[in-house]
């Protein structure tokens, strides 16, 4: 328990690697997200399969390998990036990204089609029709799954330490050797974890029932 | 598949526009692959030398053996999550209330940890287990809970009036379960168990962690020895998205089926964004079960 204490310095550092992972990741994830459910119901067929391609690859393929694939295997054909932590950033937004867009255009498909219809025959743009009648209730059925996409970000993140990023998962790492106090150091892990996903999962269900269809 | 409510069929003008964007998009897709291909090439990562090892057999034993581990482990921990999340997720809508909290926290507890943390604590914590035995601990015991949500969604999912109907006609609460609702239930589950082996599968990956010999462990030894960097991880990665996209085809197929044959939607369970199955028509998503993680 003392060396917990001693090193509680480092722990905190490490919760703030892992927020900010987290936080930068979900936001790039957001917009690669976007680009890709547009990718993917686009009319435009090339596009639609580029789409189709990435989320296919990305979903099937271990975080852990693109990680790995990203950080070490990249720079045997010339692609380096030299910071651990942008290159967990990069791999985490583009892992995510995928899933992103898979719960985006959940969303777009589960407004009612006739809502689309009624826009068109009121003569609505199809900006107009985006912006004004489909995303803001696209968005009520979006905010859930994109919750619990935030919430698995927070876990998936302690994929950093693959590379020694010195998050949450890093900073345990490094400690075990040092240590034989088990039990007291992963309570700790624990409970820094659960520090930063309960909050968050309160605010994404006081989210949905803000949202929801009071019926 | 594009969105119904966004578009309509098209008439002459936007089939113009759209044939010209298909043409401008191809064009454009061509040149990041001509691009990339050459990127490869200058850096010497398109000759032989380099892919030809993985069609001789030692090599690819090797690595093939990785992906025999990567199952065995995955099929163990999936049998005994399923042995801890099915009483489980009975215990979380039990009518009992100590069981129910009780449950509860299990399910909130290892659905907040990174399975990352789990795996350490068993391959390097206070109990000393092989590598095998600390990387199926960890996924059965974090599955377990995930599984213990599926089910209760699944269970959840279920018509108010079968369990109605079950205690009309005298059955008591076991017995309703037992023969009316659990069997239904299960039935849906299924596409989702599914589901869940595909990021099971995946999970095995941080195997690396205990020096379990699974895939990506095997591959990045292979990277090592053979200095084949680039390759041994593309190869793998491969295999894994051979074996995943065959799973989720399947789950998807199934759920399919059902749906056609029972009527049954999807099980939509909070927190599980890579749910790899997804309907031709995305249906409005319901939420089945509780709030958060």
């Amino acid at each position: 328990m003392q060396f917990v204490l001693d090193n509680r310095g480092l722990f905190f550092d490490g919760m703030r690697t892992t927020a900010s992972l987290t936080l930068l990741s979900f936001a790039a994830a957001l917009v690669v997200g976007a680009v890709v459910a547009a990718f993917r119901i686009s009319p435009i067929p090339p596009l639609r399969w580029v789409g189709a391609t990435y989320v296919g690859l990305v979903r099937n393929t271990p975080l852990a390998v693109l990680i790995v694939l990203f950080f070490n295997g990249f720079a045997d054909a010339g692609i380096i990036v030299q910071s651990r932590y942008l290159s967990a950033v990069i791999v985490l937004s583009a892992y995510t990204g995928a899933f992103v867009a898979e719960t985006l255009r959940a969303g777009v498909n589960a407004v009612a089609r006739g809502q689309g219809e009624a826009a068109r025959a009121l003569g609505l743009t199809f900006p107009q029709v985006l912006t004004v009648v489909v995303l803001p209730q696209a968005v009520r059925t979006v905010v859930g799954p994109l919750g619990s996409i935030f919430i698995a970000l927070i876990k998936n993140s302690a994929l950093a330490a693959l590379i020694s990023v010195q998050d949450i998962s890093g900073v345990t790492e490094q400690l075990i050797t040092t240590t034989g106090d088990y039990i007291p150091l992963f309570a700790a892990a624990a409970a820094a974890y659960l520090a930063l996903s309960l909050p968050a999962g309160f605010a994404v269900s006081r989210l949905e029932r803000r949202l929801a269809i009071k019926r | 598949m594009t969105a119904p409510v966004l578009a309509e069929a098209q008439g002459p003008k936007a089939r113009r526009r759209a044939l010209v964007g298909s043409v401008v998009a191809a064009v454009i897709v061509a040149a990041f692959v001509v691009a990339a291909v050459r990127r490869l090439d200058a850096n010497g990562q398109l000759e032989s030398a380099s892919w030809r090892p993985f069609t001789t057999w030692p090599v690819a034993k090797f690595l093939l053996g990785g992906l025999v581990n990567t199952v065995k482990v995955a099929v163990t921990a999936m049998g005994i999550a399923l042995a801890i999340g099915g009483p489980l997720a009975l215990a979380r809508i039990a009518r009992n209330r100590p069981v129910r909290w009780l449950a509860g926290l299990y399910v909130q507890f290892f659905r907040g940890l990174p399975l990352y943390i789990l795996i350490l604590f068993f391959g390097f914590g206070p109990i000393d287990l092989t590598p095998f035995w600390s990387l199926a601990a960890g996924l059965s015991i974090y599955n377990g809970a995930v599984l213990a949500e599926i089910f209760r969604a699944g269970i959840l999912s279920l018509d108010r009036g079968q369990g109605e109907a079950a205690s009309a006609i005298g059955l008591g609460y076991r017995q309703g379960m037992a023969y009316v609702v659990v069997p239904q239930a299960v039935r849906r589950m299924v596409p989702a168990i599914i589901s869940q082996l595909v990021t099971l599968l995946k999970d095995t990956s941080l195997g690396v962690l205990v020096l379990y010999e699974e895939l990506l462990r095997r591959s990045r030894l292979n990277a090592e020895f053979t200095q084949l960097t680039l390759p041994s991880l593309v190869v793998a990665a491969v295999l894994y998205i051979i074996v995943n996209s065959l799973l989720s085809m399947l789950a998807t197929r199934l759920e399919a089926r059902q749906r056609r044959r029972y009527g049954a939607g999807r099980i939509d369970v909070a927190g599980l964004e890579d749910l790899a199955v997804t309907s031709a028509k995305a249906g409005a998503m319901v939420d089945q079960s509780s709030t958060g993680i």
